[in-house]
């Protein structure tokens, strides 16, 4: 698989760094990281640089992750770029919501990286 | 709404999923086991705190009291760096800890798994602190070990109905 250049949103610099270790160890090849600790900051981000995959965070404050979601979609950022929601809430009304929102993937917190690789990969192969 | 107190079975149930999502938690993301123990005699002095708000189904809060050692161990397990004082990256990980096993707690429960949010974490220092809890007919407290050392959680809360 070829670089993969990646935008990570979570207002916890910890969980943006255990995020990025578990695509590492997925076997993404990670050519660039992008990390924004806030939806806000997501958004600039994509408004600078083109990225090939986005992993956020549903619960942060200001603007949450859906509101994120819904965001990129209106102002056609990243146009089909795939969003992983990543979140601690597991409820199948969350889920719903996150994919309602346009997510392509859920993964709850705490996750091990086999679960990231079996919901991120498929994301990133052409069919 | 109206507070309601837990049954004795329930509660019973409560306690078995915070053993349950604290040991998920330490094992998945840490690679550690986190055990109950029976008491807290030996635990370290508190120096952190970390508050997820709960509401909902069920409102209160969950509180993850820990002491130095235990937190830079924690920021050490998540993030593979060996931290040398209790700086913004232990109460970092403090926070997505308790946020973890609090959602992990309430994805046991059918009720609780979509009738219940959560806030994002809030970390305090020291132990002179006070939580106030209008109505709180749960309360929960359990006692933990991980590679020696002890962390508490605390849960206050009731159920709406």
């Amino acid at each position: 698989m070829s670089g993969i250049r990646v935008l990570i949103v979570d207002d916890s610099s910890v969980m943006r760094k255990i995020v990025e270790r578990a695509l590492r160890q997925a076997g993404l090849n990670l050519v660039k990281v992008l990390e924004a600790g806030s939806g806000c900051e997501g958004l600039a981000a994509l408004g600078r640089e083109c990225v090939d995959l986005i992993v956020s965070d549903i619960n942060m404050p200001a603007m949450d992750g859906l509101e994120l979601l819904r965001q990129i979609q209106a102002q056609s950022l990243a146009p089909g770029v795939p969003v992983v929601m990543i979140t601690t809430e597991s409820g199948e009304e969350h889920v719903r919501e996150a994919l309602a929102a346009g997510a392509q993937g859920y993964i709850r917190k705490p996750f091990t990286p086999d679960q990231v690789r079996d919901r991120v990969l498929p994301l990133l192969v052409p069919a | 709404m109206t507070a309601v107190a837990a049954t004795p079975a329930r509660m019973a149930r409560l306690e078995e999923n915070l053993d349950r999502a604290a040991d998920e938690v330490f094992s998945t993301m840490m690679g550690v086991r986190c055990l109950p123990v029976p008491d807290s005699a030996d635990a370290e002095r508190e120096v952190l705190s970390a508050v997820i708000g709960l509401a909902g189904a069920m409102s209160g809060s969950m509180v993850l009291h820990s002491g130095s050692r235990a937190a830079m161990r924690i920021a050490e397990r998540l993030t593979g760096i060996e931290p040398g004082e209790v700086d913004a990256v232990v109460r970092d990980a403090m926070g997505e800890v308790c946020n973890m096993v609090a959602g992990a707690w309430k994805g046991f429960d059918g009720t609780l798994a979509c009738g219940c949010l959560l806030s994002t974490p809030t970390v305090v220092s020291g132990s002179s602190y006070e939580l106030f809890t209008q109505r709180a007919p749960i309360r929960i407290e359990r006692t933990y070990r991980f590679e020696e050392r002890t962390i508490t959680f605390s849960i206050c809360c009731e159920f709406s109905s």
